[in-house]
This record gives structure tokens, sequence and C-alpha cells, in this order.
């Protein structure tokens, strides 16, 4: 018997796929930005990989485009901050934030889902809007928003906000920090589309549509 | 279901194409100074919001000693010739016209600071400069004005006799910012020709384009003076 379910509101399937090109603009055009001074690696000694290697830059068309990289940057970000604050303050007012924030049982079965997902368990996922793993993952990424907001800030007014570019380490670790929140989204937007593939069609359509088809079979990933 | 799924998947299809469509007119926007002219409004947008949170007396953090840094080279446009060190005049043109030697400035009251100098490509030299504050050298010898522009010496021209020229343009707040300094000293020792001898601008409230070298030229002006970087498409204001 098909039975539908709604599961995300109008509002947050607005701001979850407005996110989408704001947050591919931001890190493109940080990208631009980042080439002018590309000093970090990952890994130690021999086996450090610069970031990036020059046919990195190449294939996108990276290079020599710093001017053109901050203004797209100093543009974008408003729409970003304030795509990401509506995003929080809906949560706190539509009481959304309680599936979102983990709770005490949260960590025993994020861990259970990541060794299930790894094929180390047979104990399926319990089927709720969010799993423990879910709401680490979406209230994880979230607090990444407001780290790369405010180590943003320290790097583009570091002398206006002294106080934070202080307490953030200084100018130049804000910057490390500003670019290893942007990876981090990139190892988000990795394990998400993954995940998204592997919850198959019903879960990825209510994100457009806002309602799931309820079988009773499938869990929600994503 | 299909219905619903049809309508959505419709209604997020046309919001996709008008992002889009809005994305590439941006992109291809006519502009001039190096960048689409809506993304140089931007730019203007957040000066006005920069400015209105500006404080005139926020300094910009100290460091002790023990922090300085080598300075690092970068930036050489209107260096091409070599300044002579001996006997340097700087014009003050605009609202007044008048030349003024290098020792006018050297005998005003002498500033030190330990500022971290930022460039706008993202790395940063912790240095000592010592030198008068430009707000002493416009009360002394220059005029209210709304801007003031700085330049190398006019008529510079590099080994193939190309003009060879840097100028940038400062707003009267940031001009008049304690930590604005005209220098003639770097960690301790006269600045060499690299770093702009004999007379610097350093500001602890702008990215390092704005921190001209080989001062030539002040000029007190009441429209937006040109700047090199900002029609290479880089913010004029620059502040940080």
């Amino acid at each position: 018997m098909e039975r539908l379910e709604h599961k995300h509101s109008r509002a947050v399937r607005w701001m979850h796929w407005f996110n989408v090109p704001l947050l591919f603009g931001m890190v493109w055009s940080g990208m631009l930005i980042y080439w002018a001074n590309d000093v970090y690696s990952l890994g130690f000694g021999k086996f450090a990989i610069h970031l990036f290697p020059d046919w990195f830059y190449r294939w996108f068309h990276l290079s020599g485009r710093l001017a053109e990289g901050m203004a797209w940057h100093f543009a974008i970000m408003w729409l970003f901050a304030l795509n990401g604050l509506a995003y929080v303050a809906y949560t706190i007012v539509s009481g959304e934030w309680r599936y979102l924030v983990p709770n005490r049982g949260s960590f025993r079965e994020a861990w259970m889902v990541v060794l299930h997902d790894l094929h180390l368990s047979k104990i399926e996922p319990p089927r709720r809007k969010f799993n423990g793993a879910q709401q680490f993952a979406y209230t994880g990424v979230v607090l990444m928003g407001a780290g790369s907001l405010l180590t943003g800030l320290s790097i583009y007014k570091p002398t206006q906000v002294a106080w934070l570019t202080g307490f953030l380490g200084g100018y130049d670790m804000a910057r490390w920090e500003h670019f290893w929140l942007t990876m981090g989204y990139m190892a988000f937007f990795a394990i998400h589309i993954a995940q998204v593939i592997r919850a198959g069609w019903n879960n990825f359509r209510a994100m457009v549509t806002g309602y799931e088809v309820a079988s009773g079979e499938e869990a929600s990933r994503g | 279901m299909s219905r619903l799924t049809r309508r959505s998947f419709a209604v997020g299809g046309v919001a996709a194409l008008l992002g889009a469509g809005g994305v590439a007119w941006l992109a291809n926007a006519r502009g001039q100074d190096g960048i689409p002219g809506p993304l140089r409004k931007m730019l203007e947008f957040n000066e006005g919001v920069a400015q209105r949170l500006f404080g005139p007396q926020r300094l910009a953090p100290e460091f002790s000693p023990d922090k300085i840094e080598e300075p690092r080279i970068n930036g050489l446009i209107g260096l091409a010739s070599v300044a002579p060190t001996q006997d340097w005049k700087i014009r003050v043109v605009g609202k007044v016209d008048r030349t003024i030697p290098l020792a006018a400035i050297e005998a005003l009251p002498s500033f030190s600071m330990t500022t971290q100098l930022k460039c706008v490509e993202g790395w940063s030299r912790i240095i000592n400069w010592k030198g008068a504050r430009l707000s002493d050298v416009l009360a002394q010898f220059g005029a209210g004005s709304e801007y003031i522009g700085l330049s190398t010496p006019s008529g510079g021209t590099d080994k193939s006799g190309q003009p060879d020229r840097y100028y940038v343009g400062f707003d009267r707040p940031s001009a008049l910012h304690p930590q604005t300094l005209l220098c003639y000293e770097m960690n301790g020792q006269p600045l060499t020709q690299d770093h702009g001898a004999p007379l610097r601008l350093i500001s602890a409230v702008k990215y390092g384009y704005k921190c001209i070298k080989r001062i030539g030229v002040i000029e007190l002006t009441d429209h937006r003076p040109p700047d090199y970087w900002a029609e290479q498409g880089y913010d004029w204001y620059a502040g940080h």
C-alpha cells in the first residue's frame, strides 16, 4: 500500500537547493583566491601532496584570476550568509532542530550506521527522519558554515575585527582554518552524494517534492 | 505522487534555468576596470558597509620585536629606474601646489609601529616601520579634501622607455588613521630601493597594494583618484 509521508518543508527544500549554487560559487571563487598563495599541503614530509597540483588549476581554469575571484566571493558571501542564517532561524522557530541536533543516543547510533554502511554490521539504521549519523553530519555542516563565516570575516577585515582574528590564532591561522573548512565541505559533499545515490529515488524525490512514498521498506539516508 | 513530482521538478527546473541565466548575465555584464559592472557595484556596496563600521581610532594589533620577519619583495611597478635618495622632493598638488623636501617630512614627529603587512594574495609579514603620520603631513602641507591620491614621480619610465608609474587612492578617514605612515625606515634600516626608498606609505588598515612605494606626488582632490590595481579589477577601497 502506497502512502505519502510529508518529509521536508517547502522552506527547507528551497534553502537546501538555493545553497547548492551558492556554496559552489563560494568554493569556486575561493579557489581563484587560493591560487594566489597556494601554500597548503595534505600529509607530512615525503608523503605530502601540494594543494593543488598545476594540472588541477589548468584543468579548471583557476590561474591568474585573483581579482575576479575576490569580486565574486565578496558578492556571493552575502547570499550564502543570509541563506544559512535563514535556515538556522527556520529550524529554531519550526522546532525542526529537534530532529537535527544530536542527542544522548546519537553517537552510538551514528557508529552503528557507519558500520552498517561499510557492510561491517547487519543492524539496520533506525527508520526515522534522521538517524544519528545524519544528525552529526547535518548539524556539523551547519557549524562548519558558521565557522566559514567567522574565519572568512576575520581574514576579510582583520583590523576591524582584530579581536576575532586574534581569537582564531591570527591572520595566517584563520586563513588556514578557512581553507580546511572548505575541504571539509568537499568531503561532506562526496559522502552526501554517495549516500543519496545509495538511498535511491524515493529519498531524493522527497528533497524536491517534500513527500516520500512510505512503503515500509526503505530506510532514509542521504 | 507523479503529478506532484512533475510539478515540483518543473518548478525546480525553471528556478535553475532562471538562476543560470542570472549568473550568465552577471558574468557577461559590461564592466570597466577588469570585472563585470554589477560586481564592481557590489564591491562599492561592501565599501559602504565597511566605512560605516570603520572605527577611525580602531588600531591594528602591534607585535613584539621578536615577531618581526624578513620583508618580502612584491610589486615593483613604478620602481624600474633607480630613485635618488638625496634631495628627494614630493610634489603636493590639487587643492594646493607646492613642493616639499623629504627632510620636511623627516622633521615631523616620528612614529614607529610593528604591524602585519597583509597581501591580498593571502600572505603577510610582520615588519617594524618608522615614519611620519600622513595626517601630520596633510595638516602641515595639505588642505581639506575628500580623497588623497599618491603616486610615484610623474614621467617615470622603464628600460624600454614605456611609462612606469604606480598610483593609489585613499579615502580621507583611512588616510588620517594614526597607523597610516609615510615611512623612511623598515626594521631599523633605511628603506631599500625594492621597498620604496626613499619614502613609502604603510597603512595598517589597508591591504598591501595600497601601500605605495617611492612617493613622488600627493594629490588632494574631491574626486576618487585612480588606483593601479582597482583598474585591474581589484577593490578600490581595500580596507581591512
